[in-house]
């Protein structure tokens, strides 16, 4: 096949603002934290961006700062913008910026996520009614007001059918504790034990309190560049590899044709079919666990085990631990880390391909980020160095 | 053993609390439990089924939609258990789940389980439709088959 479109951009900076429970700063204030940063890391000035993409961008339920806000606030004058909640999810964002930059819409795009949920508290259900979105409305009149309800339904189908356990989704939990406490910014960081996990309060059956991500403030931003601008970074270029972006089963979090996986059984076998390189390849995975199950759905999909084998693959965690076959959210990832809604996975996947993690994989070439769940799914393939 | 939640969304006077938000095609589906009968969106042309309803046949594009009787018996797919005050009037635990329906098992309908205990809600358990008055409208809730 012809060279995919997406290996003509690399990504040449990436850095985050300061990440906290309750900053009380405003998300723009953040953004640009992280946004002067990136620019700075990627060895560029404010004056080198001709592109912008966020995710969700405005008129989202969470979004923490608009692509708009921030363009106006420094000045920026753009060749492309874009941003968006109907795109293959949280890195839908970073997708668009990718495809922007190979159809040379734009030489260096800044991409941004940011959320202030740690300050804002969590996203109430209105019970005022009035002009519900169509996905919510066989959900709220039940009470299932959180994605907890949702995903939890498919982690209970997926015991059922598989035998998965607690404890196994414990040990999504707990390696991302141990993982957190290396990462300075991360908001969990005692150790926890499987005990700990277990008799945390429960949310929703099977989920606890530390199956579920911790709400957070802050900003992460990277710069996506095309390649041939890439020379004068002066951080090793990651190459964007592939892009996975499919959105194959049907776009709802109730009516998905299988009830054992998500919108990422799509994002995951749309990335492998644009890539000569395969889950052996993989040094270091990055994978969404705004809920735990989360992460075991998309290490299933991206095929480092069969389907249901999930549980089994984490067990004991030293497979996913630092140090494993497979390390995985070596920065904590969102259920210790914090809730920085994908873009803290591939922050630590860019700090892990350029060597300079705080929990550093030894030789890491290659890492996925998968991220998002329910029907807002997406996925990227990152490697080391211009290929 | 758990208390049994029978109908999470009431409170104690009987003020519906149930947020029911009907979208230009779906009134028929909260309001059909006036007679006691459950209705899922139906294709005029070809005849099958379809959730949430459209103004398009997903099957064979057909423009034509009529609500069609159901008999409201279905098979619990996937549930949980909810233990968090997410929403005011719901008081945990209580149960939601998607039931599958007995005359297309691609119809899944997000609903509460209701009329039993919530420790005996399985994957696989046969239920049938009950419905809540709730204002203008008429809740589909399901309880265990045969159930009181």
């Amino acid at each position: 096949m012809d060279e995919p479109l997406e290996r003509r951009a690399v990504i040449s900076g990436a850095a985050q603002s300061d990440i906290g429970r309750r900053l009380h700063r405003s998300g723009l204030d953040l953004t640009i934290e992280a946004a002067l940063r990136a620019i700075d890391d990627a060895g560029l000035t404010v004056d080198d961006i001709d592109g912008l993409s966020t995710y969700p961008g405005s008129g989202g339920p969470f979004g923490g700062a608009s692509g708009a806000e921030l363009h106006d606030a420094l000045r920026l004058s753009l060749n492309w913008r874009d941003g968006g909640l109907e795109t293959s999810g949280q890195l839908g964002a970073v997708h668009k910026a990718v495809l922007a930059v190979g159809a040379g819409l734009a030489r260096h795009v800044l991409v941004f996520r940011t959320v202030v949920e740690g300050s804002g508290g969590p996203v109430r259900a209105s019970a005022a009614g009035g002009g519900m979105p169509p996905a919510f409305r066989y959900l709220i009149p039940y009470g299932a007001a959180s994605a907890a309800n949702w995903v939890a339904c498919y982690a209970n189908r997926h015991m059922h059918d598989y035998g998965t356990t607690r404890e196994q989704l414990g040990a999504v939990a707990i390696n991302a504790r141990n993982h957190a406490a290396s990462n300075p910014k991360a908001i969990y960081t005692e150790p926890m034990t499987m005990e700990d996990y277990l008799e945390a309060r429960l949310v929703s059956e099977p989920f606890g309190l530390y199956d579920c991500d911790v709400p957070c403030d802050g900003s992460t931003a990277v710069v996506v560049s095309h390649r041939d601008h890439a020379g004068d970074a002066p951080e090793v270029p990651i190459q964007v590899n592939a892009l996975g972006t499919a959105h194959r089963g049907r776009p709802s979090w109730d009516q998905f044709d299988d009830l054992t996986t998500m919108g990422m059984r799509d994002s995951a076998a749309s990335l492998w079919e644009r890539t000569e390189l395969t889950p052996e390849d993989v040094d270091t995975a990055q994978l969404y666990d705004g809920f735990s199950w989360l992460t075991l759905a998309w290490i299933e999909a991206m095929g480092f085990c069969q389907r249901g084998e999930g549980g089994p693959f984490v067990e004991d965690g030293t497979r996913i631990a630092h140090g494993g076959a497979l390390p995985l959210n070596t920065w904590g990832g969102q259920l210790s880390g914090g809730r920085l809604h994908g873009f803290g996975f591939l922050h630590e996947a860019v700090m892990q391909l350029r060597g300079q993690a705080h929990l550093q994989v030894e030789d890491a070439e290659v890492a996925v980020v998968g991220a998002g769940g329910g029907p807002e799914c997406g996925a990227l393939l990152l490697t080391r160095g211009l290929t | 053993m758990r208390s049994v939640v029978a109908h999470p969304g009431a409170d104690v006077t009987g003020t519906p609390t149930r947020v029911v938000d009907p979208g230009p095609e779906d009134g028929f589906y909260w309001t059909s439990g006036a007679d006691g009968h459950l209705r899922i969106a139906g294709c005029n042309d070809c005849e099958r089924l379809h959730h949430p309803p459209a103004p398009v046949c997903p099957y064979c594009h057909g423009r034509g939609l009529e609500p069609k009787v159901v008999s409201g018996q279905g098979t619990v797919a996937a549930f949980t258990i909810n233990h968090q005050p997410f929403m005011p009037g719901f008081d945990p635990p209580y149960a939601f789940g998607f039931v599958e329906i007995d005359e297309d098992p691609t119809i899944r309908l997000g609903t509460n389980i209701v009329g039993c205990e919530l420790d005996a809600i399985r994957v696989g358990m046969t239920v049938e439709v009950t419905f809540e008055e709730s204002g203008d409208y008429f809740v589909p809730l399901f309880k265990p088959t045969g159930s009181t």
